[in-house]
């Protein structure tokens, strides 16, 4: 299983937001290994979560760990069929430990989106 | 002529002005741009002629014909369209409606349709042409409704465009054609800062501008001393009254059942037409 976190500037800690997470982080259950990839759509101008998630399904995830996220993207993996995860505390590592101890409650509802007006 | 009324914050007395210059002129067309919340028909109650509906055209895909080359969805920089499952996936109310992704297609498998996005209601009271844009609920650009409104409008003789409050998009798209501005102020902070900066965007689209300050009890100094430094004039001062809100609020027409104040918009109106902006 491919699971994708966005990540802050450090790499370890979530990020707050979903479509301008400077990083994601990819992991492979299968594997054992993880991959940080830059986030191409950090500084789109419009459609960051679209965009955002368009990295997220070209990387083969099958699940999305995240503290919270559009409707757009939501509407983007439901349509990929990849699930989303609510994050808990910040640390990455733990979410997916946390995740693989099926402790991760499933993210069901999504923001609007804020397009500039905040 | 046609003179764009705006003011950046809402509240301030945009529709207020717009509707009585254009009664007061008598013979005039009168439109609204304001197409997410148009409430100068409260006003105007017209008789209405035509309803017609604004469209923005959007990609369809062909599924047949696609295959599958992301050529579209790499073109598009608005990032409406997503690649997935082996398909383009559209987001319709982010597209800008540019065509791009027609265009790239080798296949030729991309069709542009039509997506309604609001509607032109025209109308008629005495000699004034009311056209209206109302933009449908939900929808995030107001624009492609307002430049349907402003073509609805047509070139008559005297032309008044009630504009939307705000400075962005669709304020640039209502001032775009106008000869000049009448910016509408509220001798208070906030309404002053909002004043500059439609000023600013006014001087940026080089339209000669005038004054109307609004609800205007007392001298507010910074605006008053800005007014003078920048060479703007102040055409009208219309006093804070019990009475105006009162007809405001019965959706009256003021010019029509106040003489001191149909006097008031006369001396406004001969100074736009005599080219007192500047």
């Amino acid at each position: 299983m491919i699971i994708a976190i966005p990540v802050d500037e450090g790499k370890k800690s979530i990020c707050v937001s979903f479509g301008r997470a400077p990083y994601f982080l990819i992991h492979d259950t299968d594997s054992a290994k993880t991959e940080m990839v830059e986030n191409p759509a950090a500084e789109a101008q419009g459609g960051a979560g679209i965009k955002a998630a368009q990295l997220v399904v070209d990387k083969g995830a099958n699940a999305l760990i995240t503290v919270r996220c559009g409707q757009n993207a939501a509407d983007v993996f439901k349509a990929a069929e990849i699930k989303i995860y609510k994050a808990f505390g910040s640390d990455a590592a733990e979410n997916l430990k946390a995740l693989a101890e099926g402790k991760l409650e499933e993210l069901t509802s999504f923001h609007a989106g804020f397009h500039g007006k905040a | 002529m046609r003179v764009a009324v705006l003011s950046g914050k809402g509240g301030a007395g945009k529709t207020f002005v717009s509707v009585n210059l254009a009664a007061t002129a008598k013979s005039a067309v009168y439109i609204d741009c304001d197409v997410e919340e148009p409430n100068g028909r409260l006003y105007w109650k017209p008789n209405i002629e035509s309803e017609t509906p604004v469209s923005v055209l959007i990609p369809e895909f062909d599924a047949a014909k696609c295959s599958g080359c992301r050529k579209c969805v790499e073109f598009c920089r608005f990032h409406a369209l997503i690649f997935v499952k082996g398909n383009p996936m559209l987001f319709p109310s982010v597209c800008h409606s540019c065509g791009g992704c027609s265009l790239v297609c080798p296949e030729n498998a991309v069709m542009e349709v039509p997506r309604p996005v609001g509607t032109i209601e025209k109308g008629a009271r005495d000699g004034v042409h009311v056209v209206t844009g109302i933009l449908n609920t939900g929808e995030e650009s107001a624009v492609p409704t307002i430049k349907a409104a402003l073509c609805a409008g047509g070139d008559d003789d005297f032309t008044v465009i009630d504009c939307p409050p705000g400075s962005s998009c669709g304020v640039m798209e209502s001032v775009k054609d106008a000869d000049c501005c009448l910016l509408v102020a509220e001798p208070t902070a906030f309404g002053f800062h909002n004043f500059k900066m439609v000023h600013r965007l006014s001087v940026l689209l080089k339209k000669p501008c005038g004054v109307v300050i609004n609800k205007a009890d007392a001298p507010y100094k910074p605006l008053e001393d800005y007014c003078a430094a920048q060479g703007l004039p102040v055409l009208l001062r219309v006093p804070y009254s019990e009475r105006l809100a009162e007809l405001g609020a019965a959706g009256e027409i003021a010019v029509e059942h106040d003489s001191e104040i149909a006097k008031a918009f006369g001396g406004l109106l001969s100074a736009i037409r005599e080219g007192a902006l500047s």
